[in-house]
């Protein structure tokens, strides 16, 4: 390789690890700040002010969803802890027992009063038949 | 030879759609909305691709100055933002009845918007130069500080809490039952051949408008 080559190409290397090492230092300083929600561990951990809005996520506790008119309420889980939680309005289709939930709400005396209810989805994708298949299994 | 790639990608790409929206099974969860998972996933994949074989021709150009490299790159860098906003726009409807909400700040979303606004920013920062060797110049090193972005978009379900949910293909296998997989995988390499003859069309045209004033040109017009 002619000399000149090899400089441009240390100099865009270095142009590289320099920005990428940046944006790597400014990822790892926002590390859980860039998680989209808590979990209910950390909820409970970081002694939350009742008048902040966040977000909470985590499975939905098999055999906790209790509807009464447009009011829902159910234990959000992370197997560790698990949170009451309170809301009222439409859930999305996918809300439903041992799926995962986010909810955006604010958390007083004990119990997480969600405004907004998200549904996750796993990464799973087979027919309504094969599905019943693995529970038997 | 740009025709001929552009019938086999849409014919393939028609064969993957007709096959996946027709006669795919419903999803055990999502019905029939998942549908759009032939849209969605081989529109994302290659929105990051594209940024790959950018980040090639930008090194080249950088290290052994071959112009038609930064050609290339400013030929495809339009391709790109066009597919990462199909990319965006169908994980938005593919959300509202799956997640219900068409946009949240998580890091997987995030992250592929930035992908967006670098498309958006080559092609800004090349427009903004009248000397057209200093634009190539500059975009290319452009294009290779942005390369971070792409393990980032890979890894951000990993590292973060995100509502996204996480990779479903992979070297270890795929979650995805075959009847669903085969019609997918079809749909990704009928987007790409596509692509790949989009690509073509738009970078002849923009070698041709580049070197108009040169002798070959006028020669082959």
């Amino acid at each position: 390789m002619l000399q000149v080559r090899k400089n441009r190409l240390w100099k865009i290397f270095t142009i590289f690890l320099v920005s990428s090492g940046g944006v790597f230092l400014i990822l790892f300083s926002l590390n859980s700040t860039l998680d989209l929600f808590y979990t209910p561990s950390e909820m409970l951990e970081a002694d939350i002010k009742p008048e902040y809005r966040i977000k909470l996520g985590g499975m939905v506790k098999n055999g906790s969803i209790k509807r009464k008119g447009t009011a829902t309420n159910f234990l959000v889980t992370d197997f560790v802890k698990e949170v009451p939680v309170t809301f009222n309005g439409v859930t999305p289709d996918l809300f439903k027992e041992d799926s995962g939930v986010v909810m955006l709400g604010y958390y007083l005396d004990g119990i997480f009063k969600a405004e907004e209810i998200f549904a996750k989805h796993d990464e799973n994708y087979m027919p309504p038949e094969l599905s019943f298949e693995e529970e038997k299994i | 030879m740009y025709p001929y790639l552009l019938f086999i990608g849409i014919t393939t790409l028609m064969i993957g759609w007709i096959w996946g929206v027709l006669y795919a099974p419903e999803d055990f969860q999502q019905g029939n909305s998942y549908r759009i998972i032939f849209l969605h996933v081989p529109a994302s994949i290659f929105a990051q691709t594209i940024y790959y074989f950018m980040s090639i021709c930008a090194l080249m150009h950088i290290v052994w100055r071959v112009k038609l490299a930064a050609y290339l790159i400013k030929s495809a860098a339009p391709i790109g933002a066009m597919i990462t906003f199909i990319a965006l726009f169908s994980g938005s409807i593919w959300g509202i009845p799956t997640w219900g909400t068409w946009w949240q700040w998580d890091a997987r979303i995030t992250s592929t918007l930035i992908l967006f606004i670098m498309y958006l920013g080559i092609l800004t920062l090349h427009g903004s130069f009248s000397n057209l060797e200093k634009a190539d110049r500059l975009m290319s090193i452009l294009v290779i500080v942005g390369v971070v972005n792409l393990p980032i978009i890979k890894k951000s379900v990993d590292w973060w809490s995100t509502l996204h949910q996480p990779a479903s293909i992979s070297t270890s296998g795929s979650s995805i039952d075959p009847s669903m997989l085969m019609p997918l995988l079809i749909s990704i390499v009928g987007l790409g051949f596509t692509l790949i003859s989009l690509g073509i069309l738009s970078s002849r045209l923009y070698i041709l408008n580049r070197e108009k004033n040169k002798k070959w040109v006028l020669e082959h017009v």
